[in-house]
């Protein structure tokens, strides 16, 4: 019997209104990787807050025994100190100082303030060797892809002597290459020693590295399941309290004629004016069809779709683009939309809503003119229109006037889809529509992409879940390297057959 | 933001509650009102503290008089601010109108053929369409090229400052033509004539009211009232909820009371000055512009994530540039006021009056991130800090006190709501 290093006993915690966890009881035992699930706004940030300290000591109801010791963390410094680090979904790291510095912010090699440079950088060739990054320390934090950011935040969560690490989302933001080479790090991890709590919404991972599971549902903790009980419809099912018998709605498909072309489409970078980021691709798109876009990170499915509505990403854009087939005018963002071309950014937050103001202002801001004459805005109309989307997307919010910044995942990305679907278009571009929300909202939105298509719209989605892509899509392009390099009807895809076309395209670029 | 009287719980629930309960509605209206009332509190304890004289009509008529420019000016600076720039040009630009003013109107010699340019009208307007244009050419820079506001309006205030000095050749110039100080020194004609009211009279006087101005003040209270009634009455129609009637009612007499007592104010004095009018005019239409306007909403949007309202259509460029040159005609207005009131233009007009117009639009409210500032709160704003200058003026506190004060007023005022704003979240 391993010994239990952490337990967390009836763990209450409530915010004004709101009881965000109530008689949580968790138990993590030396050396496993012990997986937190939970839909959005279950409570499972919630409770790491607790258990890093974020939430002090007396804000919470219940104990933490760490080591066999009763715990009162006052801070993050507090449980720091006593080796539990936790890194967070956004990393916290500072793009100009280099990974050196990163690793070492807070806790700098230091003699009476006077920084030891040598001593900084070996300490962080050391740690880097540790998760496998060969990265020169002395480079900038911005100029290293996600994935590898993500290996810094650990390398210095080593630095402070890790003895349990907690890990918000890890892979939410990374590649398939970059999850598997997280994931095998953790296990790394495990035969040294290190135990890991990890939350995630991607189970086919929690079911692999995972040696238990706990599932967080409306604040409780509702069992813990062992290695062999470990199965995803098992989750699910825990998570959502019922069990989802199709992860994906079914759907007829009614495929009309073609209403989008785009031919020889061109992009280059927008600031190394040689290097070209899309070639020549050649898609189209017809009436009531999802097609999706399947790819690596950074294969260029985003830029094209970016450069494609509104030339809003690259320069020297060069190609044509047909609705209806008629040649059509997409130079700015204003005439993409005009046009009937929607873009539903990847990046809610950065690029999709406006986190300070409400609802309503979002849902119609992509289309003012809807609610407005002469140029001014009728308010009772946009309430009228803001009130109709939040209930047909089913957005839960006190009301409209709730604030954006406010709402959950999943609920934000149904915002950004009200916006989309007020501007009315006949195609719309969904960029990986589902990241970081739970498996229920993941389920209405797909119920949304079905009922788009049954209006007879065009749908692209991107995304770098290939289940998700063959649930939901009739069609799918492969990108690799700013090219398609593989065209499918789903019925006859699969996820081996789109690495392959994506690994054979490797082959022959190379 | 605006109060909304937001629905609360579940469908089912606002169903049933159409009205919202009065001490609801009072708190969320109450961080509305906040600052309205820290005005009043303020005017009350100068009241108080200058025994009586801040309330005597010709001192509030002064206080409108000497805010006037300041007023004019925040409310440019507040959709600069609401964008997520800052203008420090204003002062600088406002003092080279007013220049500019001068030598049209008095300074240059014009050929007989080009002495119309002389003519007060001629010469506003050609003020108005400069002081757009020095605005448009700054908010070209910034928005086509994206140099930071900071920075090139940093730029504009050594550059305005410059030419102010050198076309007034570094002498005040003045007097202006009688016309054109009616802008400043004018007051609306009586054209009911007056009326007077013996039982009011105090130590042998009568009290005598400009009537026009009491007329126009009642069918401003008249027709607020009406739109409110409507506006309530359609929500309703719509199945929408509204605030409690016993609040509508406190609200809409509130206000009126006090527009009343202040128009009974001026109308004992000379009634209504003409700034006023223009000011009344110009708050109305950047009410109307930020709530209603979609060029309005638009500056929130690109205040509050530039990114996502570009990536919405907004044209974010052409809407900053227009920002900018809405901006420099104010400060065009504002630097003729100021002149008018001198009468004379001075090379030091208007320096340092951007750092008085910043600070009224951050004790109003807005954040100096973007996307939030409402345009009642700029002009309040800016009336607390008017009124804390002429009271402290009258009760004789010294200027290096004043400046002090001020700063900590400032830094108070926007502690507060950011510590209120947290809290609340």
């Amino acid at each position: 019997m391993t010994k239990t290093i952490l337990e967390m006993r009836s763990i209450t915690k409530t915010f004004p209104g709101v009881k965000a966890l109530s008689d949580v009881n968790l138990d993590v035992r030396e050396g496993e990787i012990h997986a937190i699930c939970g839909e959005n706004g279950a409570g499972k940030s919630t409770l790491m807050k607790v258990l890093s300290g974020v939430y002090p000591h007396g804000s919470y109801e219940g104990q933490i025994v760490y080591n066999g010791e009763e715990q009162n963390f006052r801070s993050i410094r507090d449980s720091e100190h006593k080796g539990i680090v936790i890194i967070h979904q956004e990393l916290a790291l500072v793009p100009l100082l280099s990974i050196a510095e990163n690793i070492f912010l807070g806790n700098e090699q230091a003699k009476n303030g006077v920084i030891d440079w040598d001593e900084t950088r070996d300490g962080a060739r050391k740690l880097l060797a540790m998760v496998g990054l060969n990265e020169d320390p002395d480079t900038l934090v911005t100029n290293i892809g996600l994935g590898k950011q993500q290996l810094v935040e650990i390398a210095k969560a080593l630095s402070k002597q890790v003895q349990l690490l907690i890990l918000d989302e890890p892979t939410a933001s990374l590649s398939e290459k970059d999850s598997q080479a997280l994931l095998e790090l953790l296990l790394e991890f495990k035969t040294q020693g290190i135990t890991s709590i990890i939350i995630s919404h991607k189970l086919n991972e929690i079911s692999r590295v995972a040696d238990r599971v706990t599932v967080i549902r409306d604040g409780r903790a509702i069992e813990t399941m062992d290695t062999q009980d470990i199965t995803e419809d098992r989750i699910i099912t825990s998570m959502v309290g019922r069990s989802l018998e199709d992860r994906y709605p079914s759907r007829e498909p009614n495929i009309g004629e073609t209403i989008l072309e785009v031919k020889n489409w061109s992009v280059y970078h927008p600031q190394h004016r040689d290097r070209q980021v899309i070639k020549n691709i050649d898609i189209s798109l017809k009436k009531g069809e999802v097609v999706g876009i399947a790819g690596l990170m950074g294969s260029g499915r985003t830029e094209f779709a970016m450069s494609l509505f509104g030339k809003s990403y690259g320069q020297k854009i060069s190609g044509d683009v047909f609705m209806n087939g008629q040649k059509v005018d997409v130079s700015n963002v204003g005439k993409a939309i005009a046009n009937g071309i929607a873009y539903a950014t990847e990046d809610r937050k950065h690029y999709g809503l406006n986190l300070i103001d409400h609802i309503k202002h979002n849902v119609t801001l992509a289309n003012l003119p809807g609610v407005a004459r002469w140029g001014m805005i009728d308010d009772l109309a946009e309430l009228d229109v803001a009130n109709d989307y939040r209930k047909k997307t089913n957005i839960r919010s006190s009301s409209v006037y709730q604030v954006t910044g406010n709402l959950s995942g999943g609920n934000q990305q149904k915002v950004v889809l009200s916006k989309w679907l007020y501007a009315n278009p006949d195609v719309l571009i969904l960029d990986e529509p589902t990241r970081g929300i739970d498996v229920g909202a993941k389920y209405e939105i797909y119920t949304i992409i079905n009922q788009l298509a049954a209006q007879g719209k065009a749908i692209i989605v991107i995304s770098s879940e290939m289940p998700e892509l063959l649930g939901i899509t009739d069609r799918l392009y492969v990108m690799n390297e700013g090219r398609i390099v593989g065209e499918m009807p789903t019925s006859e895809a699969s996820q081996e057959k789109i690495m392959r076309s994506i690994v054979r395209a490797e082959g022959k670029a190379s | 933001m605006t109060v909304q009287t937001a629905p609360t719980g579940t469908p089912a629930d606002q169903a049933k509650a159409k009205e919202l309960s009065f001490l609801g509605a009072l708190q969320a209206n109450m961080r509305d009102y906040g600052l309205l009332l820290a005005l009043i509190l303020i005017m009350l304890f100068f009241q108080y503290f200058t025994n009586g004289v801040l309330f005597k009509p010709v001192n509030l008529t002064n206080i409108i008089l000497q805010n006037s420019y300041i007023i004019v000016m925040a409310l440019g600076m507040l959709l600069v601010i609401v964008a997520g720039h800052i203008d420090l040009s204003v002062g600088s630009v406002s003092g080279f109108v007013g220049a500019l003013a001068a030598m049209l109107m008095v300074g240059w010699k014009f050929p007989p053929e080009l002495a119309f340019l002389a003519h007060p009208l001629v010469a506003g307007a050609i003020c108005l369409v400069v002081g757009a244009a020095v605005g448009a050419a700054q908010g070209y820079i910034i928005a086509y090229h994206r140099v930071p506001a900071f920075i090139v309006t940093l730029a504009g205030m050594l550059i305005f400052k410059g030419l102010s000095l050198a076309i007034l050749a570094g002498k005040s110039v003045g007097p202006f033509p009688a016309e054109f100080q009616l802008l400043s020194a004018g007051f609306i004609p009586d054209v009911i004539g007056p009326t007077t009211l013996p039982w009011l009279a105090e130590n042998g006087q009568n009290v005598v009211l400009h009537t026009t101005t009491m007329v126009i003040a009642i069918l401003a209270v008249v027709g607020s009232v009406f739109f409110s009634i409507r506006t309530r009455a359609r929500r309703r129609a719509r199945g929408y909820d509204v605030e409690p009637f016993s609040l509508f009612v406190v609200k809409n007499l509130v206000i009126a009371a006090l527009v009343i007592f202040f128009a009974y104010m001026l109308a004992s004095y000379r009634g209504l000055p003409n700034v006023l009018v223009v000011m009344g005019v110009l708050i109305a239409g950047f009410v109307f512009l930020t709530k209603r306007l979609t060029f309005g909403r638009r500056i929130y949007a690109l205040g509050g994530n530039l990114k996502a309202a570009a990536l919405s259509g907004v044209k974010t460029e052409r809407t900053t540039f227009y920002i900018f040159a809405i901006m420099g005609a104010l400060a065009a207005l504002a630097g003729m006021i100021y002149a008018a009131r001198l009468n004379s233009a001075t090379p030091k007009a208007g320096q340092g009056l951007e750092l008085d117009v910043i600070a009224a639009v951050f004790i109003g409210g807005a954040s100096a991130l973007g996307g939030v500032g409402q345009v009642a709160g700029a002009v309040i704003g800016a009336f607390i800090m008017g009124v804390m200058n002429n009271g402290m003026s009258i009760m004789g506190v010294n200027i290096d006190w004043q400046q002090m004060i001020k700063g900590v007023v400032l830094l108070a005022a926007v502690f507060f709501d950011l510590y209120n704003k947290n809290r609340s979240a």
